[in-house]
């Protein structure tokens, strides 16, 4: 199929962006989750905003040891990235599960927590470690969301259709902290079925779902049970209990407690 | 109808056309410069098949509009061969390993694995556990894929 015609626009500024997005525009990022979508024609947006020629929204940098990380950082820039993989390393093991290469060489991280598809891998990482998103518009400027405020449901956030996501922020991680991603498709680079980001440290649990829900969902039991001291297993069976009992629950339980241990959890 | 200028360089050559914004790279290589060599599968960015490299990077054609690659580089499976026939080393290995039976995935491979080769260079020794990972973005519904790992190896050899 081919997509329906549309308006197209290649702002050379973000203020630029803004000044065109509204009900009826879209901002095409990677296009490797939208372009599919008008393919079928599921989407037919009337202006197509293209953000890739901003370069100003390609950067990942550290300051102050926060991680920001620009919306149009591609997948594969990530991926490589020497920094993300010292001091972020759920961020590098989530990454390599998105796609394909050729998916991560123009996927964007915007790009998927704005698509924010359920099954997608960064939302879940970023909601572990406790990012905040900076999303802009031209009428109400700059505001910040948790990844809670964030996610509403399946396919849809809080942006608003004049809003653009600019910047994730990711706090540093816990001093000795351990990380570890882990997810179950029938084939590689398929949608998994379920999934888990996980980060344990003295003192810190964070355990983020994939598939348990419509949203990236922290499981604060079994975080809460790991940093009184639970064992894998046990933080494990509370985190699966957010899974519909059968194949899905095993399948989460398991990849729970295999998280965990690989993050450093007894 | 509206269009838009995209001026691309395409295995080296320039072209300079007129296309909706809509046009997929995918068509724009196929129907503007008669590049048939890609192949279009799924259309929606699934089985490989539309693989070129933009600026050396492999992506899906299908999934990139024309005008995304305006002022950009682009490079398809026209552009491996030699100008006297020569094939590249990937492509001399997979005629002699057979990794190809209808040739319509072959292109899209090739564009996939020649970049994951090249960044491979030098590096980590690669066995069929890596092969078949870099392969996995793209299908294949006629070898079983035995034949194609056995060419990339040869290659990597």
């Amino acid at each position: 199929m081919k997509p329906a015609p549309f308006r197209y626009a290649a702002p050379g500024s973000v203020d630029e962006a803004l000044g065109l997005l509204g009900e009826d525009a879209k901002v095409l990022a990677g296009g490797q989750s939208l372009v599919p979508i008008m393919n079928f024609r599921l989407a037919r947006p009337e202006l197509l905003v293209d953000v890739n020629g901003l370069a100003e929204l390609a950067y990942l940098r550290r300051t102050g040891g926060v991680l920001r990380i620009g919306a149009l950082t591609r997948h594969a820039t990530l991926e490589r990235s020497a920094l993300v993989a010292r001091h972020w390393p759920l961020l590098r093991q989530a990454v390599r599960h998105v796609g394909h290469p050729q998916i991560r060489s123009r996927g964007t991280v915007g790009g998927s927590v704005a698509h924010a598809d359920p099954a997608a891998e960064l939302p879940v990482a970023l909601a572990a470690l406790d990012a905040r998103f900076q999303v802009r518009s031209a009428a109400r400027g700059v505001r910040t969301l948790t990844a809670d405020a964030l996610f509403v449901a399946h396919l849809t956030t809080a942006l608003e259709p004049d809003e653009l996501l600019v910047e994730i922020e990711v706090p540093p991680l816990p001093g000795g902290a351990g990380t570890a991603f882990a997810e179950h498709a029938r084939t590689h680079g398929d949608f998994a079925l379920a999934g888990c980001a996980v980060v344990v440290a003295p003192g810190h649990a964070a355990v983020a779902l994939l598939g348990a829900g419509p949203v990236p969902l922290r499981a604060g039991e079994a975080e809460r049970a790991l940093v009184a001291g639970a064992t894998a297993r046990q933080a494990a069976d509370l985190a699966a209990a957010h899974v519909a009992p059968g194949h899905r629950r095993a399948l989460m339980g398991a990849l729970v407690r295999d998280a965990l241990r690989e993050a450093g959890a007894p | 109808m509206t269009t838009v200028a995209v001026h691309v360089e395409v295995n080296g050559v320039p072209y300079a056309r007129e296309v909706e914004p809509r046009t997929l790279l995918s068509d724009f290589l196929r129907h503007e410069c008669g590049l048939t060599g890609t192949h279009v599968g799924c259309e929606h960015g699934v089985c490989g098949a539309c693989t070129v490299q933009l600026d050396g990077e492999p992506v899906r054609a299908c999934l990139l509009f024309a005008v995304q690659a305006h002022g950009r580089s682009v490079r398809t499976v026209e552009g491996m061969a030699q100008p006297d026939g020569t094939l590249h080393p990937l492509q001399q290995a997979f005629h002699e390993t057979h990794a190809l039976q209808c040739g319509f995935c072959t292109a899209g491979l090739l564009m996939s694995l020649e970049p994951w080769l090249r960044d491979r260079a030098g590096g980590e020794p690669v066995g069929e556990r890596e092969v078949r990972e870099a392969l996995a973005g793209n299908l294949c519904r006629c070898t079983g894929y035995e034949a194609i790992v056995e060419a990339v190896l040869r290659v990597v050899r």
